[in-house]
């Protein structure tokens, strides 16, 4: 029952380090700009770095640049469909005030 | 059917009903056939549990003060009814019996993916169930199977967290069983059973599982955050310390709405199979019906906001939800056509299944134009928690998914038994059951339309004569599901020895492998060579069968 | 060790090479526990989606409370807490690296420090969780507020921190016991450069952990500091 051998890309240990090294800069960076005042923009920058650094870590560390088009596919399933949960759930919130009711209703 | 004597005792060949003996190999199987026997005996007993209730209540509908029960107790009731025939019965039903079995056998698989899996499943499950009936035992639970907050959190005196605990515990069953599907169905298919070929019971299948998978992992989650809440009383879902109940519902209808059409697909895909079969003609609309399958799971994702229409949504996202409500029928009845438009032409035979999946279009229809109804939002605030909303799922639920489970019960019983049923108790029981249905669930539309509310237990005596109606239907219906215990348990035993492919059905299962099926499902590895359905050509027969 | 990649052929065979009886052959073996573990990850990113879903829904409506529950947040053990977790990411890829190149001592000892530093993180957070009691900010009878105006809101706000991060502890000390057991049985010499599916499966749902926490540090120390 032994099969064709599985062909497995090994990836080099300067990339793993390059990687963990980003990691490392992003959350100081993340951090220490945390620390400023930005008002609406410290949203979008600590979660554009978070999706960075979880990028890094899913295509890396977790193999998925060098997996199947299925795998792709799940993981970009999985966060579109959390993303549907949140989004739209939010969307309640964010048009309630657009609407006349009296305020009990609101 | 009646042509198949009954034969002697004579040396049968070994199947997976035989391999081994013993409670052991049973309960430590790792055969998904077994599997699927264990299931189908502990879903059949959740029935009964579920069914019980509800014949209290019809009971107690018979008059229209409430003297049979208190109002605590009737609360109780419909509350027990609606957690055990919704998690412990509905959502496992087809998959984990039907799917369970059959599924392998259908792709040319020796098992399933991961087997041990599956049999931890089914374990997870029952440990829910233990949850669940040490509730019912201790008194039950008054909230409905809904769990809304605040009273569930903050005035319930009942055992929430043990029944919470009890469907959080069997969601794990379903995602494992979703899972262990999709990666089948990805990973084991035989050679030459490329997707287009695959049949449609397994394309139901599948999308079931994409729902399993994304969607129960939020009422998990959602369960959890209620059981804290019931006791820290932080006030997350409590509008009187800030909370929003609205969000509760949210959540826990982001996986309740998707829910059913983990109970629906399976069902249909019942139906494709049985139709082809009796119709004697190959499934009209292969693609649409796959795809519509597909698009269900997608869609049904995006509908949930239609059970909070008055509950204090903004309109302008009730707007969007009643919309999108709308369109996830269209694949729905792109099936209902499609399987109407096989059955055009074709040679119509009556035989138990069948008549099931008759019954289940016909019904199903009824149940799916009614829910557009409650889609249409300003019909939807007269009719909300009306009676109506309880004659549109129980349409599509029983009118649909029950009967195309005993569709498939009896389409597969010589498959899985390797035995027939009597078929002419199978059609009077069909009968009866269809009967019974319709005069049980068919006065509650117009109760509903006239504005008797759900979940009361005593009512206006002007809705007294259709109360009566629909409980004298819930006895005949009641008739109608005993009567197959009897007569399939009879069979089991007593029944004509069933030849491979009593139907002349076509499909790996018939034939391909032996009725009952050896515990690797074939004798020979098929190597699949033409699309599914294939009336046109005689049936093969099995080798070993 | 090569610095350039590297494709190796092997066989994803079973433990003792023995292969599962439901499969065909050892790559199909392999690629479907491989799936197998990314359909769970699915499961999980739903999981926690759901308190992703509250925790928006309430920043989104009470943003001044979420502003003053955030200051009680402390920077520096989350920052810390973050780092360490990276690392242990970075010793886990390196770990499934070694056991896919067959070498068993620097497999355990990368597992030996991946499990060390989610010890590291558990510790700290213990320490975080006391301080939070000391403050009497865990939800319950014992919660107090500092600032009377948002103290309902509050009450939910740290509700959700708990939850979150709660959930997570507890998915770090399944993965402490998995990372156990996978050192215990690389020291029996379970695993070789044909065989190492579970190193790679238990690496997959440890930088899964990673990520969830990539996400809660942004979300509770960082942003609204400043709302």
């Amino acid at each position: 029952m032994n099969g064709s051998p599985v062909s497995h890309h090994i990836t080099p240990v300067r990339t793993y380090v390059i990687i963990f090294l980003t990691l490392l800069v992003l959350t100081y960076t993340t951090a220490k700009i945390g620390e400023i005042e930005l008002g609406d923009w410290n949203f979008v920058v600590a979660i554009s770095i978070a999706i960075t650094k979880a990028l890094l870590v899913i295509l890396f560390f977790m193999h998925a640049k060098d997996s199947s088009n299925l795998t792709k596919m799940f993981i970009g399933a999985g966060f579109f469909w959390m993303m549907i949960l949140i989004l739209v759930t939010l969307c309640d919130y964010i048009s309630r005030p657009w609407q006349s009711n009296p305020v009990w209703m609101r | 059917m009646s042509t198949v004597l009954e034969q002697p005792r004579v040396q049968q060949p070994v199947n997976y009903l035989n391999a081994n003996y013993g409670w052991k190999s049973w309960l430590l199987t790792h055969d998904h056939k077994r599997i699927a026997l264990l299931y189908m005996f502990s879903i059949t007993a959740f029935f009964f549990v579920g069914g019980f209730f509800a014949l209290m209540m019809r009971l107690e509908l018979l008059t229209p003060p409430g003297d049979l029960v208190s109002s605590d107790t009737y609360n109780k009731l419909f509350t027990m009814h609606g957690i055990i025939m919704v998690f412990f019965f509905l959502v496992p039903s087809i998959p984990a019996v039907l799917g369970n079995f059959l599924l392998p056998i259908m792709i040319g698989a020796r098992d399933l993916a991961f087997p041990r899996i599956n049999l931890l499943s089914w374990y997870i499950y029952m440990l829910g169930g233990v949850f669940t009936m040490w509730a019912v035992v201790s008194g039950g639970v008054d909230t409905g199977w809904t769990f809304y907050p605040p009273f569930s959190t903050s005035y319930s005196q009942t055992h929430v967290i043990l029944a919470a605990l009890g469907i959080f515990v069997s969601g794990f069953s379903s995602i494992l069983t979703g899972l262990n599907f999709i990666v089948t169905v990805h990973k084991m298919r035989a050679p030459g059973m490329t997707w287009m070929r695959l049949p449609l019971f397994v394309w139901g299948h599948y999308a079931t599982a994409i729902i399993q998978v994304l969607g129960t992992p939020v009422i998990a989650i959602t369960l959890v955050l209620l059981g804290f809440e019931r006791v820290l009383h932080a006030g997350i879902f409590d509008p009187a310390l800030g909370g929003d109940p609205v969000l509760f519902q949210h959540l826990f209808w982001f996986y309740s709405h998707p829910a059913v059409y983990i109970m629906i697909l399976p069902g249909m895909a019942v139906v494709s199979e049985v139709v082809p079969c009796f119709s004697r003609k190959r499934i009209f609309g292969y693609e649409f019906i796959a795809f519509s399958s597909l698009a269900i799971a997608v869609l049904g994702f995006l509908v949930w906001g239609h059970h909070l229409f008055v509950a204090g949504e903004s309109m302008y996202s009730a707007m969007i939800f009643s919309f999108l409500s709308f369109a996830v029928a269209v694949p729905s009845s792109v099936k209902v056509f499609n399987w109407t438009a096989t059955m055009y032409q074709g040679s119509i035979s009556y035989e138990t299944p069948m008549l099931y999946a008759f019954g289940f279009i016909g019904l199903f229809t009824i149940g799916g134009l009614t829910g557009i109804v409650l889609a249409t939002m300003g019909l939807d605030v007269h009719l909300t928690d009306t009676y109506f909303v309880i004659a549109h799922f129980h349409y599509v639920m029983v009118g649909g998914m029950v009967m195309a489970y005993m569709a498939g019960i009896h389409f597969w019983w010589p498959k899985i038994s390797g035995r027939m049923y009597p078929e002419n108790w199978g059609r009077f029981s069909a009968l009866l059951v269809f009967v019974g249905f319709n005069l049980t669930f068919f006065p509650q539309f117009i109760l509903g339309y006239l504005g008797m509310p759900r979940r009361y237990h005593a009512y206006a005596p002007e809705f007294q004569v259709l109360n009566v109606l629909s409980s004298a239907g819930a006895s005949v219906l009641g008739v109608g599901y005993v009567l197959p215990m009897i007569y399939l348990t009879w069979s089991w035993f007593r029944g004509p020895i069933a030849p491979p492919n009593p139907w002349d059905a076509r499909g790996l299962e018939w034939e391909k492998s032996p009725s009952p099926p050896p515990t690797f499902n074939f004798i020979e590895r098929p190597i699949v060579t033409e699309e599914a359905y294939n009336y046109a050509r005689p049936a093969e027969v099995p080798v070993g069968g | 060790m090569a610095d350039s990649p590297v494709t190796i052929e092997h066989g994803g065979m079973g433990p003792d090479n023995s292969l599962q009886e439901q499969f065909d052959n050892s790559e199909q073996q392999y690629e479907t526990s491989t799936l197998g573990m990314w359909a769970f990850l699915l499961t999980e990113i739903m999981f926690f989606g759901g308190m992703f879903g509250a925790y928006t829904v309430y920043r989104f409506k009470f943003p001044e409370a979420f502003a003053s529950t955030s200051h009680w947040m402390d920077l520096l053990l989350g920052t810390v807490n973050t780092a360490v977790l990276i690392c242990s990411s970075f010793t886990m890829a390196m770990a499934v690296r070694a056991s896919q190149m067959g070498k068993k001592k620097a497999l355990i000892w990368f597992l030996i420090f991946t499990l060390i530093l989610g010890g590291v993180f558990l510790f700290i957070k213990g320490v975080e969780y006391h301080e939070k009691y000391v403050e009497h900010h865990i939800p319950g009878p014992s919660f107090q507020y500092e600032e009377a105006a948002y103290a309902h809101t509050a009450q939910i706000l740290f509700f959700l921190y708990f939850a979150m991060t709660g959930l997570h502890a507890i998915h770090m000390i399944v993965g402490v016991g998995l990372l156990t057991t996978l050192i215990i049985m690389a020291a029996k010499n379970r695993f070789n450069a044909n065989y190492f599916t579970p190193v790679e499966n238990i690496g997959l749902y440890w930088h899964f952990v990673d990520i969830v926490w990539i996400f809660l540090f942004p979300l509770l120390y960082l942003i609204g500091r400043h709302a």
